[in-house]
């Protein structure tokens, strides 16, 4: 029974993991522009939310009305003044900003809020659960995570493929010069992409908050299984990414019923060591097309 | 007379770089003489450190192209290989460096399948993920007994005195500074070299005319893996107690490395020179602050890899063009008779 608690407990988790591989996503399918502070922006939305709720005592849930406009106006001034700056053949550049920018990131954190963990705390919420069967129960928080990350997702597909704006990102991912001579400024393209992956890791990191306890140092973990989720579903594929963050999360919570030495740790492994076989056994991921990576 | 046009590498600068360099090694090597107080000696064998490693990365990045955020993982390896060799086998500790170089090129081959799949930014990240993957096996192991601390003991660092073994120790650093630094140059050098660089500029073209990339890459990966882990070995011999944690540290061996590199400037043999030199006078002002170095070295390399990507020695060439290691072909054609 309690392996099928842990699947169900691992798909629910890969919400989250989803909402982590959003942005990342986002920008390298349009830009081929990887950001490797994504994961200390997302622990950066956290201690912004803590410090929303703190000075305004609402709840986590209303900060994000704060934080994500924050955040996502971040991304945008970023992208516009910095990171595009850095796009170009050559990859090192912006890989050496945004590293940079996420150790400089992770350290403020560590200056200003201490080492000490903190937590979110949203009320009732966090402990009610649907009770499926006897050794099964789905927890709200982790249920609304999945649907949130079902949202944002569907909200994505529907805009890149209805809209005028959405239009232009597909007209930018696929051929960045033809687009600009069809008009389209492939610049605030690359600040609207950019805002949109803050706004999506920035409710990732209140998420995270929330379930848990964090700390200044965990912007690698989400960075890492965002990035996985991303190869596992396939680079450039939206609904990839969901499917990718549903099998890491899968992988991570069947783990935990292996016993090892460190509990809390042999999850993270298995979901490290099931990315190493996808990359080893089918690179392009689940849903991408060869000669995309 | 053979008027045919030829390859030169040196120039007169380079001349009198080597002359320079020569002099700077043979300063460094007798140190612990006329140092007696080790006032200059023991900050330097971390700084030296940091050159070894600075160059290994730049060899990576900035002449291969593998853009590697995982190189903490052969410093692991490094700490780790020596803990077994001299702690648990009573293997000489000295000969026990080369032999954690050599357990880390090994190990090396097979993260190499996995990460070259990669590429740019992916292959940045999917180098942390097997360092990571490699630091929690470390850290489950019984036989490694990663989660505490361990240290080398004195049984196992042999019959050697302190003061003797903090001058070996030292002279391992020299060496690894100067080893790493000659072998960035000797490559550049030789035939692996024009490749690498035929690679960077243009990695279809140079399949085109023949280089086999994967391989190209595949030795200097390698050879950076083997120094990286001997390098490892010494920090450890430096500070002789270690647990997974700090051994296996992205920030300390991967992100300031990369710091210095470019801050001195990637892709060129003196940069990481300039950028240790410039660690070394930050790290001199602030007195224990971990987080600010970290936030002063972040912020100034992210800056100049936007405003200037070929870093210090970049701002120099700019100026004024000089080459002080003998790496750069020129063609030399005769005049024309008139």
């Amino acid at each position: 029974m309690s392996w099928a608690n842990a699947a169900v407990q691992g798909v629910l988790l890969g919400g989250l993991f989803a909402l982590f591989a959003t942005g990342l996503s986002l920008s390298f399918g349009v830009m081929r522009f990887v950001n490797l502070a994504h994961g200390d922006l997302a622990i950066l939305a956290a201690y912004l939310a803590v410090s929303t709720t703190a000075a305004l005592n609402v709840n986590p849930f209303v900060s994000l009305l704060v934080v994500v406009p924050v955040m996502a106006a971040g991304g945008y001034v970023l992208q516009r003044f910095v990171f595009d700056r850095t796009i170009g053949p050559d990859p090192l550049p912006a890989i050496l900003v945004t590293f940079g920018l996420g150790v400089v990131i992770q350290n403020a954190l560590l200056e200003h809020y201490s080492a000490d963990s903190r937590g979110l705390d949203a009320g009732a919420i966090e402990d009610r659960s649907i009770r499926l069967t006897d050794g099964i129960a789905v927890g709200w928080l982790p249920l609304l995570t999945l649907v949130t990350a079902v949202a944002v997702l569907i909200g994505l597909q529907v805009m890149l493929s209805r809209t005028r704006a959405g239009r232009a990102f597909r007209a930018t991912a696929d051929d960045p010069d033809t687009a600009r001579l069809m008009g389209i400024d492939d610049r605030g393209v690359h600040s609207r992409v950019m805002a949109i992956s803050f706004a999506t890791v920035a409710l990732a990191g209140v998420f995270l908050g929330i379930r848990g306890t964090f700390g200044p140092a965990e912007g690698t973990a989400v960075l890492l299984f965002g990035f996985e989720a991303v190869v596992i579903g396939g680079l450039g594929s939206l609904w990839g990414t969901l499917v990718g963050g549903i099998i890491l999360g899968l992988a991570q919570a069947l783990g935990n019923q292996v016993d090892v030495r460190y509990d809390l740790l042999s999850g993270v492994l298995f979901g490290h060591l099931l990315f190493l076989v996808v990359l080893a056994f089918r690179p392009q991921g689940l849903f991408g097309q060869r000669g995309r990576t | 007379m053979s008027d045919a046009a030829r390859i030169r590498r040196s120039s007169r600068e380079s001349t009198v770089g080597l002359v320079v360099a020569a002099g700077l090694v043979v300063a460094l090597v007798t140190l612990p003489i006329w140092d007696p107080e080790r006032t200059l000696q023991t900050p330097l064998v971390v700084v030296l450190i940091y050159l070894s490693l600075a160059q290994m990365w730049n060899l990576l990045a900035g002449f291969a192209g593998l853009i590697s955020i995982g190189q903490q993982m052969f410093v692991g390896i490094g700490v780790y290989s020596l803990l077994t060799l001299a702690e648990d086998r009573g293997i000489d500790p000295y000969l026990s460096v080369a032999l954690a170089g050599l357990v880390a090129a090994v190990l090396s081959i097979p993260v190499a399948l996995f990460a070259f799949r990669l590429k740019g930014g992916y292959f940045a990240i999917g180098t942390w993920v097997i360092a990571e993957v490699v630091r929690l096996l470390v850290l489950e192991s019984d036989s490694l007994a990663g989660g505490d601390v361990r240290s080398l003991t004195r049984a196992s660092l042999g019959g050697y005195s302190r003061d003797a073994r903090d001058d070996i120790t030292y002279w391992l650093a020299v060496g690894l500074a100067v080893g790493a630094t000659a072998i960035v140059v000797l490559v550049l050098r030789s035939r692996l070299g024009l490749g690498l660089r035929a690679v960077r500029d243009d990695e279809g073209g140079a399949r085109g005319v023949g280089v086999d990339v994967t391989r190209t890459r595949l030795v200097v990966w390698v050879i950076a893996a083997f120094w990286t882990g001997a390098t490892g070995a010494v920090i450890l011999l430096n500070s002789p107690s270690a647990r997974a944690d700090s051994a296996f540290s992205v920030l300390r061996w991967t992100a300031l490395v990369i710091f210095i590199a470019v801050i001195g400037g990637v892709g060129s043999t003196t940069g990481p020179i300039l950028g240790v030199l410039v660690y070394w006078f930050i790290d001199e002002q602030l007195a224990e602050a971990d987080t600010w170095r970290f936030i002063i070295l972040g912020t100034v390399a992210a800056a100049m890899a936007v405003v200037a990507p070929k870093g210090i020695y970049g701002l120099i060439q700019r100026w004024r063009p000089v080459q002080f290691f003998p790496v750069r072909r020129r063609l030399v054609i005769p005049e024309e008779p008139s």
